[in-house]
């Protein structure tokens, strides 16, 4: 029974190794320098690249990553601050509610309240929609990080007469600093890899714009409407961007992983 | 002096500006459930209670719209992945929280992890192209060929179909279970393990007898969070459940599930009924997620309290 479990693991982490591997097969190919450089060609006209979606992914992650990151650091500040009283749970609790939220659902929110009363679609509704994603993401580990930080560091800051706001500015913010930046990245992995709520936020867009209030390309977008083309020259573009994707994705992945666990380690032995 | 005491030396307005930030984020859950709430009034008033049991979606020419086959396609696919998805996540957990050593147990553990960062177009993209030709269809043909008097498995075998959707969907919620679960296990104190093993348990009776007893219901939730996980997923299903208003029993043909219809119609809806109708089937499922999300949180809350230590009569 016990080799059943060990079966189970090895069935578990083949996926990945499945996708991975497939994945580079087939669009290492396709990567040339062309291919980061170059708009997208019409169907049948060689060359052609995903430029204008790299940019696209930049814009719209970048946004939300600028909506998501201060308002989600202040939740986490609260919630720390208010951690023994009612206020602090419902704050806990509508982080995982938010998270639990399907990307799909929280597409439909963003339409209404950013494209329906801008009456077109917009990188602008892209990166609203990513904010709400990277939210809950941000302040969990934010806050479990604040969390870690011992309390005689915040005692010893004022007790030399430093304001709370200046103890957390200066003291506690930096000590888990770590902390945030893991939330941040894990968050920005998260959100670039979001198909489905862009399909009618951000809308996708086969040319160059830099514009917040136009229809924007990004990655994710890009792969699913190549690949559900009935055109091969599409599809070995939707492997070759599904690449550049996952490991952008992967890369960020395992670099919050490497942050988080150092400073984990490092506050320990503060706390000791 | 009495406005230095009014701020606070600042004090005050960073305690608005932190309060501020916390009503944004419960303005946004409540915002999402008012907007969807209000943005489906004219389906809800339409077709009331029906909407949920009704099988019509034609938005051509009768404009008459029901949800029952995308709800049926939602529950369908998202049973089948947590039947494949749960001995295979609860015993990879086992495997990393009590028998792997460390040096092995870490790594894996990563792995899995990473598995579930892999985003979800992605997901789409393997499971329409290695998947299906490589194992949906192979599995559908033989189980059609097997068991194909049960309705279930009805021919004729399609490649894109529910079968394609479970499985891939059993991938994408397997790093949710095994990972929490593994937590769940990890969390369990020394002195139930210590204890059954001084009684003469062998390392099986142990797992069985006092670790998934005692974490049953960590697991539970650990399983109900894969279930949310599975009932919101949307653009990976979309492409390889072939999106099909097909009302058959059999997991062998394609189907629809509520996220893929919004994901495929929604910049489609050409007249306000049938936007709302689309609307009314994001409630439903933002909903059925959050139930579900507090269902399995109060679960995990719970093992989470118990204390070090604390024996369970």
């Amino acid at each position: 029974m016990l080799g059943l479990a060990g079966l189970a693991a090895f069935l578990a982490v083949l996926p990945l190794a499945w996708i991975i591997v497939y994945v580079t097969q087939a669009g290492l190919p396709a990567l040339t320098l062309d291919f980061f450089t170059n708009l997208p060609t019409p169907v049948g006209v060689p060359g052609g690249g995903i430029i204008n979606a790299i940019v696209g992914s930049a814009i719209t992650v970048g946004l939300g990553l600028l909506l998501a990151g201060p308002v989600g650091t202040l939740v986490a500040i609260y919630a720390t601050a208010n951690a023994e009283r009612p206020i602090g749970t419902v704050i806990r609790f509508a982080t995982d509610t938010l998270s639990g939220v399907p990307s799909i659902v929280m597409g439909i929110f963003a339409y209404t309240i950013v494209v329906l009363p801008q009456r077109h679609f917009s990188a602008l509704a892209g990166g609203v929609v990513l904010a709400f994603i990277m939210l809950p993401i941000v302040i969990r580990s934010t806050e479990e990080m604040l969390k870690l930080v011992p309390s005689s560091l915040r005692e010893a800051s004022l007790a030399l007469g430093a304001a709370e706001w200046r103890t957390w500015r200066n003291v506690l913010v930096p000590a888990a600093w770590n902390g945030i930046l893991t939330g941040l990245m894990l968050a920005v992995a998260r959100a670039a890899g979001e198909a489905a709520p862009m399909l009618f936020t951000a809308f996708g867009n086969p040319f160059m714009s830099v514009s917040l209030d136009q229809p924007i390309a990004t990655l994710p977008h890009t792969i699913y409407i190549y690949a559900i083309s009935p055109y091969e020259d599409w599809r070995a573009k939707a492997w070759a961007t599904a690449l550049v994707l996952i490991i952008l994705v992967l890369a960020l992945n395992v670099a919050a992983r490497y942050v988080t666990g150092r400073r984990a380690r490092k506050l320990g032995t503060v706390t000791r | 002096m009495r406005m230095a005491r009014f701020w606070r030396h600042g004090d005050r307005p960073f305690g608005w500006i932190t309060l501020l930030a916390a009503l944004l984020l419960l303005g946004l859950v409540g915002g999402i459930a008012v907007a969807l709430w209000q943005n489906s009034a004219l389906s809800r008033d339409a077709f009331g209670l029906e909407f949920l049991v009704t099988s019509r979606w034609d938005p051509a020419i009768d404009r008459v719209f029901g949800a029952l086959p995308f709800i049926q396609g939602t529950l369908v696919t998202s049973a089948l992945a947590l039947v494949l998805a749960i001995p295979v996540g609860v015993g990879a957990a086992i495997f990393l929280a009590e028998l792997a050593p460390g040096w092995l147990s870490r790594p894996l553990g990563l792995l899995i992890e990473l598995l579930a960062a892999v985003p979800s177009v992605v997901y789409g993209l393997w499971g329409l192209f290695v998947l299906i030709p490589a194992v949906a269809k192979p599995l559908g043909v033989a189980l059609n060929g097997s068991l194909g008097f049960l309705p279930i498995f009805e021919g004729p075998v399609f490649g894109p179909s529910r079968l394609a959707a479970g499985l891939l969907l059993s991938v994408m919620v397997l790093p949710t279970i095994a990972a929490i679960s593994r937590d769940v296990l990890f969390a369990i104190p020394n002195s139930q393990r210590e204890g059954a093993l001084a009684l003469g348990a062998t390392h099986w009776e142990v797992v069985h007898q006092v670790l998934i007893p005692y974490g049953a219901s960590g697991l539970l939730g650990a399983i109900i969070l894969g279930l949310g996980r599975a009932l919101g997923e949307t653009i990976a299903v979309t492409m390889v459940i072939g999106n099909n208003l097909d009302l058959s029993a059999s997991l062998l043909h394609p189907g629809y599930t509520m996220a893929s219809i919004i994901a495929n119609e929604f910049t489609e809806a050409t007249f306000d009924l049938y936007l709302e109708a689309l609307i009314e089937i994001g409630l439903i499922l933002f909903a059925m997620t959050l139930l579900i999300n507090l269902f399995a949180q109060l679960l995990i809350w719970r093992v989470r309290r118990r204390t070090v230590g604390q024996v369970r009569v």
